[in-house]
């Protein structure tokens, strides 16, 4: 028998593909009409993520993580998208919305990109030392970030980057380990 | 629209650069929003309008923007946006739903701009080849001098800022077209793909009826946008993108090795149906030049060029087709058409 599309369960999935995102497989059968819904177009176009299948892997996880009691929801002030809005659709509403939602993007950004912090370029690039774009260590740029955080008396985010410089570090002891 | 560009051949296909055997195109893709402003699919209709007038008056000010071919969404028919999506200058999805988008296209079509695409701006880079660095370099030059006018989205902890979360950080995505008939006829192809994924790339092949990947064609790209560089992205797909080229060569090695005469007659064959066929479809197109291309590489026939290769294949494609023959045709005439298009640009070369 046929295999059936898994979007529509209907007709007939001919597109197959399979992709690898941060060690994970990810594979999605389609018929024609979902995949081009999908924006799978012709082998010359752009790549598509499977993000549904990461962000529904949050909203449903593993036996292991539903321990954790439900978590109140977050709103972004600027364009009213709620947290749970954010994982159905994946998308975010506007820029104040990384904002709103900073406290559980972490998770998400190193189970999409296996990372949490930016490296790259900045807007000032032209007007700053170019040294400070260069890219660092994530552990150094955090432990610079929450010196100055600290200095500033900014007491909230320097709890913030303390958490996450402990997640970093425990990341890379593990590693370390893992390499022994 | 578009008449005279679809007279030309698309400047990113012109079988120039390195590797150019092996690897047709090298995209830069990079991401920017405007701060303070709804993402394009939440926004209401003034809100998308707002984000054009602002780019207008970008366009106006930065004299290498005003130099390129500037439109409206509402100014595009259905034909001629098929025809912008194949040349790969604007995105299948960009002109679905509402028409407060815009596109510039720069001279050489090397640059293209979407403006209200899933993020307020989308800038493009294009280059033949191998070319990441080139490509690059094109397109921050352009997102450089936009950025002198508006204040893109920024965090210090995500980067630029955009509409999903898997282009935020850089927002750039690197992007390189390879045809790899040599891996896929021995079998490896899978192997190798699997080694790529695990080093942060993502390979993709498109697979049409039954098993076989449509035209040999692959797309390799970076999945990560967030935590690593602009230069780290580049050299990584760069890396990656010379050993795949590595292994091909390897794996078309092994079939001159152990089946030259198959390999040859595939090869001629695929010619063949190309130079006589009287009806075409473009996936038909798309699998024999793959042989063809192939044969050019390996020096089996050796008076075809690249550059043609690639222009068959753009050709091909069904709105292209249209444009270039003037009119709009249904399916079986286009196969037609195309089989008559196909002869007529290989009767100038060769037997």
């Amino acid at each position: 028998m046929n295999m059936l599309c898994q979007d529509c369960n209907k007709r007939e999935a001919q597109v197959h593909l399979t992709q690898i995102v941060n060690n994970e497989k990810v594979s999605l059968s389609l018929c024609k009409e979902c995949a081009a819904a999908r924006g799978f177009h012709s082998p010359l176009d752009n790549v598509p993520f499977p993000l549904a299948e990461i962000l529904s892997g949050l909203v449903h996880p593993g036996p292991e993580v539903e321990k954790v009691p439900p978590k109140e929801e977050l709103t972004c002030t600027a364009c009213g998208l709620t947290f749970t809005q954010f994982t159905r659709q994946g998308r975010f509403g506007c820029g104040e919305c990384y904002n709103a939602f900073r406290s559980r993007l972490e998770v998400i950004m190193r189970k999409i990109h296996g990372a949490s912090l930016h490296r790259g370029r900045n807007p000032e690039y032209d007007k700053i030392d170019q040294q400070a774009s260069m890219p660092i260590r994530e552990e150094e740029r955090l432990s610079q970030e929450l010196e100055k955080a600290i200095a500033d008396e900014d007491f909230e985010r320097a709890a913030e980057l303390r958490d996450k410089l402990k997640t970093v570090r425990e990341k890379l002891a593990v590693e370390e380990t893992s390499k022994g | 629209m578009f008449d005279k560009m679809a007279e030309t051949p698309a400047a990113w296909l012109s079988g120039q650069g390195e590797e150019a055997l092996v690897v047709l195109s090298t995209r830069i893709r990079l991401a920017r929003n405007v701060a303070g402003c709804r993402y394009p699919t939440t926004a209401d209709t003034d809100t998308r309008k707002r984000i054009i007038s602002y780019f207008d008056s970008v366009v106006t000010r930065t004299s290498s923007l005003s130099e390129g071919q500037y439109c409206k969404a509402t100014d595009i028919d259905n034909l001629d946006r098929d025809f912008l999506v194949e040349r790969h200058l604007i995105s299948p999805v960009f002109l679905n739903g509402d028409l407060s988008k815009a596109v510039l296209i720069g001279r050489n079509e090397q640059l293209s701009i979407m403006v209200n695409e899933e993020d307020h701006l989308r800038i493009q880079a294009l280059s033949s080849g191998l070319d990441p660095q080139g490509a690059f370099d094109l397109a921050m030059k352009y997102e450089g001098e936009i950025g002198r006018h508006l204040e893109y989205d920024y965090d210090r902890d995500f980067g630029f800022l955009t509409a999903c979360p898997t282009n935020a950080g850089t927002g750039m995505r690197a992007s390189v077209l390879i045809h790899l008939p040599g891996l896929v006829l021995t079998r490896d192809i899978d192997k190798v793909i699997s080694r790529i994924t695990r080093s942060g790339l993502i390979v993709r092949g498109f697979y049409g009826e039954g098993s076989d990947v449509l035209g040999n064609l692959f797309q390799v790209s970076n999945q990560n946008t967030l935590g690593l560089s602009e230069a780290d992205i580049i050299s990584r797909i760069t890396k990656v993108t010379r050993e795949i080229i590595e292994e091909e060569a390897k794996a078309r090695n092994r079939l001159d090795d152990e089946a030259a005469d198959m390999i040859e007659d595939k090869i001629w064959r695929a010619y063949g149906i190309l130079k006589h066929a009287r009806v075409l479809t473009s996936e038909e197109v798309m699998n024999l030049l793959s042989a063809v291309r192939l044969g050019h590489a390996m020096k089996i026939i050796d008076f075809l060029d690249v550059a043609l290769i690639n222009e068959i294949l753009l050709l091909s494609q069904p709105a292209h087709l249209q444009k270039y023959y003037k009119t709009e045709m249904d399916q079986s005439r286009r196969d037609f058409v195309r089989a008559q298009m196909v002869r007529q640009k290989l009767r100038k070369v060769g037997p």
